[in-house]
């Protein structure tokens, strides 16, 4: 039920948004993170993807298919729900909670790479890493997000972003997925009233 | 959702999806290094028992504490309740305590309901039991375990118990679990068939919707689930059967009739189980049976319970969506 709202919140505002990412261009962007996460784990041995729900864990899941075709093995991928560590709850009714699902027996000594689809205040980040906290000790943890449009509100950067997207306040930003949306592109448009209530 | 949880009845059947897909993902929590969530971090809860309970009580507090809230055990015996203090001077003393929620059992039937409509306090009110009228967590519990074993975990989520043939059999007249299960049930489209002795079926049920039957031999092959309710002794206060063990005869569940039921159906009881009275330790002990499962699966639920109502500025929105919006990433 909420995927089909979201969906139709979509169709109506993004007929006026530009899109600044369309489909060839999110996968080109993926195929440069992952040789960038080979690159900078060595390997990627010991590399765990985890995305953040909703688009972050199909973005998790199409880094891991292109990592194995680079490194030739599997790389685990699953997902970490941050709405229980939000600090934000307070401020509207009671969530529905996604899935946090930790591949293989736990995170421990892992480098654990978290995939998020938009990198905006931070604070879904800081929440993340809470969550992290709780799951084990991970070797370091990493961010790579498809899109950074900047305005953090708290000292957290990502270590692997796929298109820096200098944006005002007064617009916003919008991923679609095939998984989910029924197609690839990153969307930029003027917020409007309903987008500046949420 | 309400603010409150008074009765099964208050929960419509997207409220009550939403509570069971939510009790999924907080029964994930326990079999994690680090039971605990910090989502309630400051609020408290306060579990107001004024009859006596172990598991519904012990169930609370342990999903009040993973949920980080702050727990207060408040029970009738050796409180100032024993010293003649009223209901309503209690609740303004947990008002005053500053209690977010409050989880009553009561031996009154509708005290939940009197505490949370008088004004007396600001808190959610929780019902954990009142006299012979609800206990809506255990319902909740219950249609959990009957989603996870004839659904499926994974594949129940999104889903109700459409279609699924529910029976519930023994004293009925004095089970609040009956009543709470028998409205949460229908309204999760499954099909109920209360079985008890003419003198344990309630006056007005054929007001509920669900089937009555006086023979549980006829209705066990055609049963999904099949939940044996405790024989309440400390509730019988006149004859209700002649002897416990013609009661038992007709009325318990032993090996051979539960050979009568569908491959896949399973055996529930809230408990605590008078073995040897409704239910035979053949059956209790066996893999069908999912008394232990129930426990914790409690948990589980009233987290999600817990959770959805204290976790944001107000109960859960079940009509409209809540996606992760733009400005909190």
């Amino acid at each position: 039920m909420d995927a089909q709202a979201a969906q139709n919140v979509g169709a109506q505002s993004t007929e006026a948004m530009r899109p600044v990412l369309e489909a060839q261009d999110i996968a080109r962007v993926l195929t440069r993170i992952a040789h960038e996460i080979v690159e900078r784990a060595k390997g990627a041995d010991d590399v765990v993807l985890l995305g953040i729900p909703t688009r972050g864990v199909y973005l998790a899941r199409r880094l891991a298919a292109k990592l194995e075709e680079i490194t030739g093995t599997k790389i685990p991928v699953g997902s970490l729900d941050i709405t229980m560590y939000r600090d934000d709850l307070r401020l509207k009714p009671a969530r529905a909670i996604g899935r946090t699902e930790i591949p293989g027996d736990d995170i421990d000594g892992r480098l654990v790479v978290l995939v998020d689809d938009v990198l905006f205040s931070g604070r879904t980040i800081r929440a993340a890493l809470d969550a992290l906290g709780d799951l084990g000790r991970p070797r370091a943890v990493q961010l790579a997000v498809l899109v950074d449009r900047g305005h953090r509100e708290l000292p957290i950067r990502a270590d692997y972003v796929g298109k820096n997207l200098p944006t005002s306040l007064r617009e916003t930003v919008k991923v679609q997925l095939q998984e989910e949306d029924g197609r690839d592109a990153v969307l930029l448009g003027q917020r409007t009233d309903t987008a500046a209530g949420q | 959702m309400k603010r409150h949880l008074i009765s099964a009845a208050d929960l419509t059947r997207d409220d009550a999806v939403l509570i069971l897909d939510t009790a999924e993902e907080m029964a994930r929590v326990a079999d994690r290094p680090i039971k605990k969530l910090p989502t309630l971090r400051g609020l408290t809860v306060v579990n107001l028992f004024f009859e006596d309970s172990t598991r519904t009580r012990i169930s609370f507090e342990a999903a009040a504490k993973r949920l980080s809230a702050d727990v207060i055990n408040f029970s009738a015996k050796g409180s100032s309740v024993s010293k003649g203090e009223s209901l309503k001077d209690t609740a303004l003393t947990l008002e005053a305590m500053g209690a977010d929620a409050v989880v009553i059992r009561h031996h009154a039937s509708g005290a939940p309901y009197r505490l949370a409509t008088s004004g007396w306090i600001d808190s959610a009110v929780v019902n954990a039991g009142d006299g012979t009228h609800e206990h809506p967590t255990q319902a909740l519990l219950d249609a959990f375990t009957m989603r996870r074993r004839l659904v499926g975990r994974d594949a129940g989520l999104g889903k109700d118990l459409n279609g699924r043939r529910i029976t519930i059999v023994g004293d009925v007249l004095h089970s609040r679990v009956a009543r709470s299960n028998v409205q949460l049930l229908h309204t999760l489209g499954a099909e109920v068939t209360v079985v008890a002795p003419p003198t344990l079926v309630p006056i007005g049920v054929e007001s509920w919707p669900c089937e009555v039957s006086y023979s549980l031999d006829d209705v066990l092959p055609k049963s999904d689930a099949v939940m044996m309710l405790r024989v309440q002794r400390e509730r019988m206060n006149a004859a209700f059967f002649p002897t416990e063990r013609e009661y038992s005869r007709r009325y318990g569940l032993d090996g051979d009739r539960m050979a009568k039921m569908p491959e896949h159906a399973i055996v529930m009881h809230p408990g605590p189980m008078n073995r040897g009275m409704e239910i035979t330790a053949e059956v209790a002990d066996s893999d069908r049976c999912t008394a232990v499962e129930q426990v914790a699966n409690g948990v589980s639920t009233r987290m999600a319970v817990l959770y959805l109502l204290l976790g944001g500025s107000e109960p859960a929105v079940t009509t409209a969506s809540t996606p992760r919006t733009e400005e909190s990433k």
